[in-house]
């Protein structure tokens, strides 16, 4: 008798996510990590001397409820959640704030616009219903379209209630703007162009795409829907940085009893008549299994891990067909002391605790992503910046602080040159960019340590640097996500099973997909 | 517009009755005299001179092309030796014909597919995570074509290779009128006969050499009319006549697999896995819809429908390709399939047709009936089902001592 009853590949967070559902659930897992230390996309490391960071995702305010709950998440780590939503500092030397407190937001819009101030209530409300709808849907496995069957019915009953108290009047409005472009929807509800962006703009740092593209306005209702804050993003750290989230779902899983092996690449998963039956270690070695779960990205999978010469031409037409096209670039920043925004001067210095939005507007946004459609790197990029040493102090050397950055637009593919010669040049534009809000930053920094797209591909197994294992666009989404027919969690190969990021509901750490996918096993299984 | 091969300097001014036709993409001559019969005469008695450049040619090249071959086709490129040519089908999904052509092993990690429709998008497509690169050769390689009795004689005066030890469906590299070329024993005649591969300069030589010896050996430069007689005499499958590819029709009614074709035996579902293998095991298990068989026509029978309206009785004097209505009864009350293409055979005195049927009426010996329209009145025709091919002369396949 094999060893284990499922082996998981990848210990990315939603493998985590898996493997402690399908322990908990009496299973014998097996989680098989290529890397020396689980977390996939969420860790944490000392990419500078003393300096610890979240290397790609540092967003914690996403993990689902029902996954916190479930594996009982907080009382293995401490999420700091921060006052601030968005600072945003603008190159006029003003600033606006979204804060949690939506009283305080509305101060802060007002000295901007008064309409918008006066609108930004319905707007909220609206979108949180809208967005409780997406939640709902993210939650739900999608159907195979067009064979709609009970156990959808079943599923979509959790559509019921937020359908309901969204109205019906609303449930158009809601088909209405999922295609819209963001930009779109924000001009319906407000004229600043500070305030559209400083709401707006966060829904593109999952995405290839500017604020006037079609189907923005979906990525910005789907991080509303996941950030569970009745707001549009997830504002907040990880104590330990997000390496401590998924060590958290790490012990999860094991005190439900799986085990998890670092430093083990899996070279194939071995098929026997289109079932599978086990995995191949690089080492050689093999191990069996009845069921396989791969946490890697759908490209990965099944070109890597499967044989797709094996697969029906329809299959591999639509696998190839997945979107990825990665544009972010990482600054991860070592500084002596806490960068000084003019913006701020007087102001409340708490604004820095959460997310720092430099995008003054969304046609900067737009114009930022512009260059990428002809294979540029934006020379005026829009970055989101985190200060999480403010929040977290033991990430480094006392009195010192770690800024990372996600600097948008910057695509995999170049049209000249390639990410060996621009990571620096980029990142030099990005810290200039920063330095025109934080004048005196350039001469405070310690180290620079910078993960270009192709660094997220070979250093994180992320295909073309996109972290969502897929672009998270309206087209690759719900039962299109990864592959119409395959939204299921399974795969053409019996027994073998998606678990990450390319599956529904997409990326971002929460858990969703993990906690799906093993629901779909189980179900199997009975 | 059309473009003309690199044959046009000596096809064009053959070509009498400017009769052309398009063939994927380029002029091609349907007949060089103002009538097809004397070409045919001397595909079955002499010899047949073709231009078929216009052929797709696709390069299958890498340490995965057999990988990528046992993907696409339905028999084993495992089993194609170095040399070796098989004629095969490739299907979708759903295990339907999309195209059939011939593969030919030209080195151990190099085949060369011909193909009727263009295939490069769907053999690049599956190369996925093969190392395997795909390349149309089409406007690479010329070819001609030479079908008949004298072909082997006419060709041996011109190469170098041991043509009488070249087998049916084998080919060879080999010098042919001075130039590099291929020779498959290969055709669309079910004759004695050679495809000649040749670099595009080299054509007009070898076309020239091939012409100059043409008298002594009953040559003469054949076109599309006369080959598709003589394809139906040889049981040989047209698309868009017997079949249509699975890639040009929305519509599963005027799908059609392997089996419908009466290509049973060219499917291997033991070897590696291959696109429509899933859907082709269910299909063997549960039955076909269709079998294609042969039909002979009862042509005294017809004659005397003609008779009835004071006319001599009237064949096909070129192969016809449309559906006809078949039935398993003369009161015309159960209709069992259609035939695809017929024409009257010539050499062997009968009127032939390729029908696709009911497979229980489709057993050779079986009497059935099919629709002749004569002045607007339907008739049904006796026919007895036959196998196929209709004409299948022993030197066709005669190599080594037999092939004198």
């Amino acid at each position: 008798m094999a060893a284990h009853d499922v082996i998981v590949i990848g210990a990315g967070h939603n493998g985590l996510v898996t493997a402690a559902y399908l322990a908990k659930a009496g299973r014998r897992v097996l989680v098989l990590e290529r890397r020396e230390s689980i977390g996939g996309a969420a860790v944490t490391e000392e990419l500078m001397p003393g300096f610890r960071v979240s290397s790609l995702a540092d967003g914690p305010g996403y993990l689902s409820a029902r996954v916190r709950r479930d594996l009982k998440v907080e009382s293995r780590v401490e999420i700091l959640a921060s006052d601030s939503v968005a600072f945003c500092p603008q190159p006029d030397g003003s600033q606006l704030t979204i804060w949690r407190d939506q009283a305080r937001t509305i101060e802060e819009i007002a000295r901007f616009s008064r309409a918008d101030a006066e609108a930004y209530p319905g707007f909220v409300e609206l979108m949180s219903r809208i967005g409780d709808v997406l939640g709902a849907l993210m939650e739900m496995t999608p159907p195979d379209l067009p064979e709609v069957g009970m156990q959808d019915l079943r599923g979509g009953l959790g559509l019921f209630g937020p359908l309901r108290r969204l109205g019906r009047k609303r449930i158009g409005d809601l088909l209405r703007v999922l295609p819209m472009p963001a930009e779109d929807l924000l001009s319906e509800f407000f004229e600043s162009p500070v305030v559209k962006a400083a709401i707006g703009a966060s829904a593109m740092l999952g995405i290839s795409f500017g604020p006037r593209e079609a189907g923005t306005a979906y990525t910005f209702l789907a991080n509303w829907a996941q950030s569970g804050n009745g707001l549009f993003r997830s504002a907040g750290v990880v104590k330990g940085g997000m390496g401590a989230l998924t060590e958290a779902l790490g012990d999860a899983a094991r005190g439900f009893g799986a085990e998890i092996r670092t430093g083990t690449p899996v070279e194939k998963a071995l098929v026997r008549d289109d079932r599978v039956v086990g995995v191949k270690l690089a080492d050689g070695e093999e191990l069996e299994a009845r069921v396989v779960v791969s946490n890697a990205d759908p490209r990965t999978t099944f070109e890597q891990l499967l044989e797709p010469h094996t697969l029906d031409a329809s299959f591999t037409r639509n696998l190839r067909a997945i979107k990825y096209r990665g544009s972010s670039v990482r600054v991860h920043l070592a500084v002596r002391e806490l960068p000084e925004f003019s913006a701020l001067a007087g102001g409340d210095a708490a604004a820095l605790r959460g997310p720092i939005q430099i995008a003054p507007s969304l046609d900067y946004v737009q114009r930022a992503f512009d260059c990428t459609k002809y294979g540029r790197c934006s020379e005026n990029p829009y970055l989101d910046v985190l200060i999480p040493t403010l929040s977290d102090p033991d990430l480094a050397p006392e009195g010192q602080h770690v800024v990372s950055i996600t600097a948008r637009y910057a695509p995999y593919a170049l049209r000249s040159g390639s990410w060996a010669t621009h990571r620096d040049t980029f990142a030099d534009v990005v810290v200039g960019t920063l330095a025109e809000y934080a004048p005196g930053i350039r001469e405070t920094i310690l180290h620079r340590h910078v993960l270009a797209p192709t660094d997220l591909e070979s250093t994180y197994g992320l295909p073309e640097g996109n972290p969502n294992h897929g672009e998270m666009t309206l087209d690759q989404f719900f039962h299109m996500r990864p592959i119409p027919g395959y939204a299921r969690y399974r795969t053409p190969i019996s027994g073998m099973y998606l678990c990450g990021a390319g599956t529904h509901p997409g990326g971002g750490v929460t858990g969703i997909p993990g906690h799906n996918a093993a629901r779909e096993i189980l179900a199997d299984a009975k | 517009m059309p473009r003309v091969t690199p044959l046009h300097s000596r096809v064009g001014p053959l070509c009498q009755g400017s009769r052309w036709e398009e063939w994927s993409g380029f002029l091609t001559a349907t007949m060089y005299e103002l009538d097809h019969l004397h070409e045919y005469n001397a595909i079955r008695t002499g010899c047949g001179l073709f231009d078929v450049s216009p052929l797709l040619k696709y390069d299958i090249r890498g340490r995965d092309a057999v990988t990528l071959m046992n993907r696409v086709i339905v028999r084993d490129a495992k089993k194609c030796r170095i040399g070796q040519v098989l004629y095969t089908t490739w299907c979708d999904d759903d295990g339907k014909v999309i195209d059939d052509g011939t593969v030919s092993r030209l080195a151990d990690d190099h085949f060369r597919l011909t193909a009727a429709v263009p295939a490069l998008h769907w053999l690049q497509h599956n190369a996925i995570g093969l190392e395997a690169t795909v390349e149309d050769v089409s406007e690479q390689i010329a070819a001609v074509s030479i079908q008949g009795p004298t072909s082997r004689d006419l060709l041996a005066k011109l190469t170098n290779a041991d043509l009488p030890n070249l087998r049916f469906f084998h080919c060879t590299q080999a010098d042919v009128a001075g130039a590099d070329a291929w020779i498959s024993r290969t055709g669309y005649t079910g004759d004695l006969g050679y495809e000649v591969f040749v670099e595009p300069q080299n054509a007009v030589k070898l076309w020239d050499a091939m012409m100059e010896l043409g008298d002594s050996y009953q040559m003469r430069p054949a076109g599309t009319v006369a080959l598709d007689l003589a394809r139906v005499e040889a049981g040989l499958l047209l698309i868009d006549a017997d079949f249509i590819s699975a890639a040009q029709t929305m519509f599963d009614v005027q799908k059609t697999s392997p089996y419908d074709l009466g290509l049973a035996w060219m499917v291997d579902l033991e070897k590696d896995f291959f696109i429509g293998q899933r859907a082709l095991r269910e299909e063997k298990e549960k039955g076909s819809r269709w079998l294609t068989v042969g039909l002979e026509l009862d042509v005294t029978v017809m004659e005397k429908f003609y008779a009835e309206w004071g006319m001599p009785l009237h064949l096909p004097d070129r192969t016809w390709a449309e559906a006809v209505p078949v039935f398993a009864d003369a009161a015309q009350t159960k209709h069992i399939g259609r035939g695809t293409s017929g024409t009257w055979s010539p050499v062997l005195k009968k009127y032939v047709v390729i029908a696709r049927l009911r497979p229980e009426h489709a057993k050779p010996g079986n009497k059935i009936f099919i629709e002749e329209v004569i002045e607007a009145v339907s008739y049904s025709v006796p026919a007895t089902v036959v196998k196929m091919p209709f004409f299948d002369p022993p030197r066709k396949k005669a190599w080594g001592a037999e092939a004198k």
